[in-house]
């Protein structure tokens, strides 16, 4: 066939309406932040003893150091869905919650004595932290997936690890409420190994659907 | 045609052919369209050569992206040039065509600017292989596409001799397009 003729007949296919990527990935994060929140309420539950342990720092550092990484991950998913995504300077925010964990890490380090240490790590259930997050980040994923194969993303595999690392990132600002350790001992050992799950099936999933 | 100007949007004459194209401007597109292509032909042409690759395919590589250009032209941000993006996604299928005939490793493509400044001019005897994706349509499909493009009839015409709406040979058409562009990709898989 050739070129001129191939296109007329792309010249004749309608305007499409109009497709806002950003809009469909806002819609994306609604619908599958419901279907976590109800994996949420019927598996998990706030702790016992919530508005004590509020009181403390190492609570909070969960829910900043969750929310510093899911969003940043979440804004690069957004732009390297583009094809002539600029992610540079996107990139570097990555960093910032490992700084933060890793200085929580140093304090807790420094606070608690050395006998304690593998307590902490060890936590109460460190297995049930490793499959919740993914479980709470499935939906997440899945509408995430699903918003972005209206994208043109160069790099299919990193874009669906992005979005499972958003999809984490969000998952844990969940789960944190659950889990009654507050340790960055523990957090910073199974949070990133839970997330490293997630990443891994967004990639996969991302190569598999968003691939164009 | 006037484009409806955005605020800080690209005056190129690219990205207001695409921006009156997103506004309906049929004749616009079809002129970008046969912009880009041309463009496109003599980057194709020339990875392939520098790739070792005969140049029977380059026709093939200019339509799958052209293809790709209309399919997915909502990721382009109207606030930014058009030409960036085109060769994004050119370099992105041109590579994916290079790697269909073997070559793993695939050099940089110089810039596109080049191709901007040279264009190359269809060569009425090459053709591509798009007829026979066209295979792979459901036969109401393929009819609604060769009318189109082979026999150059109108979305009106079509409509009449397959005695069918207009809206439903575009959608059909807008269908057979996407699906084609499925097979497409599949071939490099």
């Amino acid at each position: 066939m050739r070129t001129s003729e191939f296109i007329a007949a792309l010249a004749a296919d309608p305007v499409p309406e109009p497709i806002r990527l950003g809009r469909r990935v806002v819609a994306a994060l609604a619908i599958g932040f419901l279907g976590s929140l109800a994996i949420y309420a019927l598996l998990m539950g706030p702790r016992p003893g919530i508005a004590e342990a509020a009181k403390t720092v190492r609570f909070w550092l969960k829910f900043v150091d969750a929310f510093a990484f899911a969003l940043p991950s979440l804004l690069l998913t957004l732009r390297l869905a583009r094809p002539d995504a600029r992610i540079r300077t996107l990139t570097l925010w990555l960093i910032a919650p490992f700084a933060l964990l890793a200085a929580g890490v140093a304090v807790e380090l420094l606070v608690v004595p050395q006998s304690e240490w593998l307590t902490r790590l060890v936590g109460h259930n460190s297995m049930f932290c490793m499959r919740m997050i993914p479980l709470l980040a499935a939906p997440l994923l899945a509408a995430l997936i699903v918003a972005l194969r209206a994208g043109a993303p160069l790099h299919p595999g990193l874009t669906g690890a992005l979005a499972g690392a958003a999809s984490a990132g969000i998952a844990a600002l969940l789960y944190a409420s659950h889990c009654p350790d507050d340790s960055p001992l523990f957090v910073a050992t199974w949070y990133p190994l839970a997330t490293l799950i997630c990443i891994g099936v967004g990639a996969l999933a991302g190569r598999r659907f968003l691939a164009w | 045609m006037q484009a409806q100007t955005i605020k800080g949007a690209p005056d190129d004459p690219w990205s207001r052919l695409m921006s009156a194209a997103i506004a309906g401007d049929e004749g616009a597109y079809r002129r970008l369209l046969g912009d880009i292509a041309r463009s496109l032909r003599a980057m194709a042409r020339g990875a392939f050569s520098r790739a070792g690759v005969g140049d029977a395919d380059v026709e093939d590589a200019v339509q799958e992206t052209l293809l790709a250009i209309h399919l997915k032209r909502h990721t382009w941000d109207p606030g930014q040039p058009l030409a960036p993006w085109v060769y994004a996604i050119a370099r992105h299928k041109v590579v994916d065509a290079l790697r269909r005939r073997g070559r793993r490793k695939v050099e940089p493509l110089e810039n596109f600017e080049e191709f901007l400044a040279a264009p190359e001019a269809e060569d009425p005897h090459a053709l591509s292989d798009a007829r026979k994706l066209l295979e792979t349509l459901a036969p109401r499909q393929r009819d609604i596409v060769t009318s189109i493009s082979l026999d150059g009839q109108s979305i009106a015409a079509t409509a009449k001799r397959l005695s069918m709406s207009e809206v439903a040979v575009r959608v059909a058409l807008h269908r057979a397009l996407k699906s084609l562009g499925a097979t497409w990709r599949r071939s490099v898989e």
